[in-house]
């Protein structure tokens, strides 16, 4: 079975992020760029799955401008057998990325499809359920537990849920989307990370999936959030919980 | 085949029925229920509807089966003024909410109401079932917003928080997005009971499935009633649409949930919560959290270091990952103020640090900050704090 792996190139997680000041958006220019971290997570679950011997290959997919090959050369240095790289340029929403991995999924036909359940960038959580849905294949969402059966091809997950944990059983192929438990990837080595530059990245753009790149969404601004006001240091228990009681009367 | 092509026609009809229609506001909420109540944050997705523009006639569709949906059904029918008819999917095919099963559901009731927008609350169910449904409609879905200007025009933040974004959706109906529910924080008038109830509609999902759908739109005459027998069909609709053809129905099994059973009031929508991180070293002196949040009434997270480490389970867990909280009352102790976790604190009223080191970012956002050892001030706390019950 093959699994193909999304991952994202997004603004590294322990950025402070600065918006432009003409509120187009999110200064991204000389910032340090990574890997998203549930994307991580995703590929390292691939990744065990083929170490199991349960999976014969893992495909990471990118969608995005040239620089996300540095991203799928990532994924390759972790383990990934080859990626796949969607090359464009503009500003692309989840129902586009869906429809772009869809068609990936027509032509590689993996087994199963990893993805992280949200990129921290925009902070949407769609991609994996939408591309479910267009697929018609069951969804996993949040995961913090993937068990693979191969005889009966099904994949038993658990899901972090508001109120705990929900486990689930689905008939592969199957979309999942991973949670932040669900394991602890791995770091490239050196050798690894040698070796992936001889790993072949496929290039490919949406008009060769026949996919067409259409928006229904139009971005007005980027604004600061409001600041909250400097709080008081108090020095002692007795007169914290008197300002709680007198000036924020919240007690 | 001549009473198809008969249907046919009549879907025909109602479809561009619904068309000339389409310029005025109609919403549909995805509702969540549990034990025979509407929750908290669906009504917070009603409440959302009312920002959407004048005129907003709101459905709210419920799916489950047997006695306990029914009961939720007719909460939903009394419970908030602005819920103007209860849609009732009620099988066995919607006892777990999978998102197969909604996100058809979802895009059944589309096809047959032609709504403008369609909401759901944004936790672990709404964003599960959601984004699915879109792409069945091909629509892009927007996640999370935290304030409605106009029935396209939504903010919601990006970036854990860091940046508010401000969207137009531009697309065709239904537009489709989760709120926020501490955002939209329910009215005073939603406690009290409405002197008419809304009409519940039975949505038949006997053939659901199947490759052929036939949706039924029955009228409740009276309520309360729950015996199939006394509807009056409306009018029935076939689809034969292809992309029933293959569906995901049965692709996926409920095999069992486990939660957190906690006398402790809701997260989400406590009044107070106390949050600890990973200064508490342990499970053992996790309790301490958990006697202050007994004694204030107040609901217990934590951090992704302190639900990491084993101290509590993970539905506690506040930030970009967890739960979005905005009580009157924040209390933070051992917590450095990570950005992933003050994404999910910011709009707290009152917000309290309690940490050792001096420098830690929480202090940045806290109203009140007490630099020293939690466990010398947790016990002082514990001991000098009025009682709430």
């Amino acid at each position: 079975m093959k699994i193909l792996v999304a991952i994202k190139r997004v603004v590294d997680y322990a950025v402070k992020v600065r918006v432009k000041p003409d509120k187009s958006g999110v200064e991204t220019t000389n910032v340090k760029m990574s890997m998203n971290p549930f994307c991580e997570i995703a590929l390292e679950e691939a990744l065990r799955i083929k170490e199991s011997g349960r999976a014969s290959e893992v495909v990471a997919v990118s969608v995005g401008p040239a620089q996300c090959a540095d991203t799928l050369r990532t994924g390759l240095a972790m383990g990934a057998d080859r990626a796949v790289h969607v090359e464009h340029a503009g500003a692309l929403h989840p129902l586009s990325i869906a429809k772009i991995l869809k068609a990936l999924v027509d032509v590689e036909k993996p087994g199963l499809l990893l993805l992280g359940k949200q990129a921290i960038d925009d902070d949407c959580n769609q991609t994996g359920q939408m591309v479910a849905g267009l697929l018609k294949w069951p969804q996993g969402t949040f995961a913090s537990k993937v068990a693979l059966d191969a005889e009966s091809k099904a994949a038993t997950v658990d899901r972090e849920v508001d109120g705990g944990i929900e486990t689930l059983c689905l008939d592969l192929p199957a979309v999942i989307t991973t949670d932040l438990r669900l394991n602890q990837p791995r770091y490239a080595t050196l050798p690894n990370i040698m070796k992936a530059k001889s790993k072949p990245i496929k290039k490919v753009s949406p008009e060769d999936l026949n996919v067409e790149i259409r928006s229904d969404l139009e971005v007005v601004q980027v604004a600061e959030p409001p600041k909250r006001k400097g709080g008081v240091l108090v020095s002692s228990v007795d007169e914290l919980i008197d300002k709680l009681k007198n000036e924020a009367r919240v007690l | 085949m001549a009473i198809r092509s008969l249907l046919g026609a009549l879907r025909n009809r109602l479809i561009l029925a619904s068309c000339s229609r389409s310029r005025s506001l109609s919403t549909l909420v995805l509702a969540e229920h549990e034990a025979g109540c509407v929750k908290a944050s669906s009504l917070s997705a009603v409440e959302a509807a009312k920002y959407l523009g004048e005129d907003n006639s709101v459905s709210l569709l419920l799916a489950g089966s047997g006695p306990s949906v029914q009961e939720a059904a007719n909460h939903a029918a009394s419970c908030h003024p602005s819920i103007s008819r209860v849609l009732l999917a009620d099988s066995d095919k919607f006892t777990h909410p999978l998102a197969e099963a909604w996100a058809k559901l979802v895009h059944m009731v589309q096809q047959n109401g032609s709504y403008s927008h369609i909401i759901s609350g944004s936790g672990s169910f709404g964003k599960n079932i959601l984004p699915r449904a879109a792409a069945l409609l091909d629509v892009s879905p927007i996640t999370d917003v935290i304030e409605i200007t106009g029935s396209n025009l939504f903010i919601r933040p990006i970036y854990a928080g860091n940046a508010l974004s401000t969207v137009r959706y531009t697309g065709s109906y239904p537009c489709m997005l989760t709120i926020r529910s501490t955002s939209f924080p329910l009215g005073q008038a939603t406690t009290q009971l409405k002197p008419t109830a809304a009409s519940i509609d039975m949505v038949d999902v006997s053939n659901f499935g199947e490759g052929e759908l036939v949706i039924i739109w029955y009228q409740r005459d009276e309520f309360l009633c729950s015996n199939s027998s006394q509807h009056r069909i409306l009018a029935p609709v076939v689809f034969s649409d292809s992309t029933y053809d293959n569906n995901a129905l049965g692709k996926s099994k409920y095999i069992t949930q486990s939660s957190q059973d906690t006398e402790r009031p809701d997260l989400g929508s406590a009044r107070v919560v106390v949050t600890g991180g990973r200064a508490l070293k342990s499970a053992e002196n996790f309790k301490m959290i958990e006697k202050l949040a007994e004694k204030l009434g107040a609901a217990v997270g934590a951090t992704r270091a302190a639900v990491d480490a084993g101290y509590v389970p993970n539905d506690l867990q506040v930030g970009q990952t967890g739960k979005i909280v905005a009580p009157e009352l924040y209390m933070a102790f051992g917590v450095s103020g990570a950005i992933q976790h003050l994404a999910g604190i910011r709009d707290s009223k009152v917000i309290v640090a309690v940490n050792k080191d001096a420098d830690a970012p929480i202090f940045q956002v806290a109203d009140y900050g007490l630099v020293g050892d939690l466990f010398e001030i947790i016990p002082e706390l514990l001991q000098k704090l009025p009682d709430k019950k």
